[in-house]
Formats: structure tokens, sequence, C-alpha cells
């Protein structure tokens, strides 16, 4: 089913012509390396805020609601250029394992964040000031950073699974 | 002066010979480069975003940026260790690129100004705050172009 649908994906006139133009492919991966710079760089930050690495002074909360925002920006970015990418050797990617390991990671990482902003931020206000943050809310960061990077190797290494 | 003989001696030696020979050696070494390009990437984008006031924390730009300090020059020594690996890897590949020799003079002058009086302009008056910031980002993204445009060429 998925198969046919990426094989079907494949033969698409945009997926053919951005895999016949000598710079489109390298464009648009260049625009997604950009994206991810903003979302993961932004989100190790607030991490490193969590596990009390860095910007000790700053309120947990307004950290979170001053960077936060520029993560969305770069998850737009993010995922509008890697459609594209996905788009322009869907049956390609089906295949590549690393390709497969990542999108795992990214369902795992979607969730870690749903679930800590559910429930570890909820109670923000009790632990906002201080530079010791809970050990939920360091396990959800510790966790956060460990996939974010593992995102970022599988990224690199579906070209050379090919 | 050339620096053609320290590109060569570069991949003459054991761990450059030994990064050429490996199969994922390069790959792996990419993958570290690009974990430090996001660190950086994410420190100078809240700094400089902090001097523009498009990201509003409590204290001012230049005690964010003295926060940010660790993770920015960590992750720039990771960047420039495992960037000086990569060229090992065909130190002949990178010399006559131009667009490594444009990433090259442009890291310094990035790493110069941020230093220097990017550091001093953070701490001054608004506009300069604000003139400062545009060019430095301006500079890293630069410099990230340049890389990306090395393997194009």
């Amino acid at each position: 089913m998925v198969a046919q649908w990426c094989q079907w994906l494949s033969s698409t006139p945009l997926s053919t012509s951005i895999r016949q133009s000598d710079w489109w492919f390298s464009i648009i991966e260049s625009v997604h390396v950009l994206g991810v710079t903003l979302m993961v760089g932004t989100i190790a930050i607030v991490d490193l805020r969590l596990l009390g690495w860095l910007l000790k002074r700053e309120p947990v909360s307004s950290v979170t609601r001053a960077i936060l925002p520029w993560t969305w920006c770069g998850l737009v970015v993010m995922a509008l250029s890697g459609a594209l990418l996905f788009v322009s050797e869907a049956a390609d990617a089906y295949r590549n394992t690393a390709f497969r390991i990542k999108s795992v990671l990214l369902v795992a990482a979607g969730l870690n964040a749903l679930l800590f902003h559910r429930t570890i931020l909820r109670s923000v206000s009790a632990w906002d000031r201080s530079p010791f943050t809970p050990v939920p809310a360091r396990r959800a960061a510790a966790l956060s950073l460990v996939l974010w990077s593992a995102i970022v190797v599988c990224g690199r290494a579906i070209a050379y699974f090919h | 002066m050339s620096l053609l003989p320290v590109f060569r001696w570069l991949g003459a030696t054991a761990l450059g010979v030994a990064i050429n020979r490996s199969t994922y050696g390069f790959a792996i070494i990419e993958m570290v480069h690009l974990l430090g390009l996001s660190l950086l990437g994410g420190s100078v984008l809240i700094i400089d975003l902090c001097a523009l006031g498009w990201i509003r924390l409590r204290q001012p730009a230049a005690r964010i940026a003295s926060d940010l300090t660790p993770l920015l020059l960590g992750s720039l020594a990771a960047l420039v260790v495992s960037g000086i690996l990569l060229v090992a890897d065909g130190p002949l590949r990178y010399y006559a690129n131009a667009a490594f020799r444009a990433k090259m003079l442009l890291l310094g002058v990035a790493v110069a100004f941020y230093f220097t009086l990017h550091r001093r302009a953070l701490a001054g008056a608004p506009t300069a705050r604000k003139a400062a910031a545009i060019l430095a980002l301006t500079l890293w993204f630069a410099v990230a172009l340049a890389g990306r445009a090395i393997g194009l060429l």
C-alpha cells in the first residue's frame, strides 16, 4: 500500500522535475538544513535550560515563551522542504533504512514534546525560577536531545544508504 | 606563502590516511559537523534575535550572550575539529575549491567580529546593537552558504 503510494508519488511531475533538475534538490536540501538548524538549535537551548546548564537566571516559562515560536518556524521550513525532498525520491526513501529509522524517531520526538507540554510544563509555575528543574522535566529534555541528535544523524545517513 | 604544503601534510598524516581509507569515517565526522552546526546556529540565533528584540527574554542581550558563550565556543570547537578532519580526508579537493576558500575567509571574519566589535556593540546603544546583530547573522549565514557550496563545486 505505502510502497505503491510512494511509487506513484515518484512518478508525479513535481517529483520528476526536482529529480531531473541540476539545482533544485541541492537548493531544497540547503533550505532543509537551515530549517533543521533553526528547529534543532532552538530546541537544544530550551532542553539545556531544562537541564539547568544555561540561562539559569531566566525563568523556564520566559525561555519557552520567547524561543518556541522560532522552533515552530523551523518546523514549518523543515517539514515543507522535507516533504519536497521526500516527493522527489519517495520510492527510494521508502526502501531506505535510515529514512525509516528517522521517521520513527520523528514520531517519538513529537510524542515526547507533546507529553512534556501536556503534563510536566503544566506545573511550571511551581519551579519556574529554579535552576534545578524536576526530574521528569530533565528526563524529557535529555530524551529530546538524544532523539533530535539521532534524527540529524539518520537524516544525513539517508544519502549513504542509496 | 602558499598553504599547499600544510594541506599535503594534513592528508599524509596517519589520521588523514585512516579517514580516507575508512568506509564510514567521513560520514561520521560529517554528522558531528552537522550537530555542531545546529548548536552554533541555535546559540547565534538566540543571541542575535535577542539583540534585535525579536526574542524577548528577561535579561539584556549582552547577558544572554555571555550565558551562551560556553555553548557557542563548545560547538565552534566541535565544528573546527570535525572540519579539519573532513579536510584531512582529501585536502587537495578543498585547497583549490573557491567555496572552501570563501568559507575560511568568511569564518575568520565572523569569528573575529563576533568576539570583539559584536560583543561590545551588544552592551551599547540600540542602533549599534541591532546593526551588529544583522551583520553577525549575515556573516554566519554566508559561512553556512559557502560551506554548502563546497560540495557543489
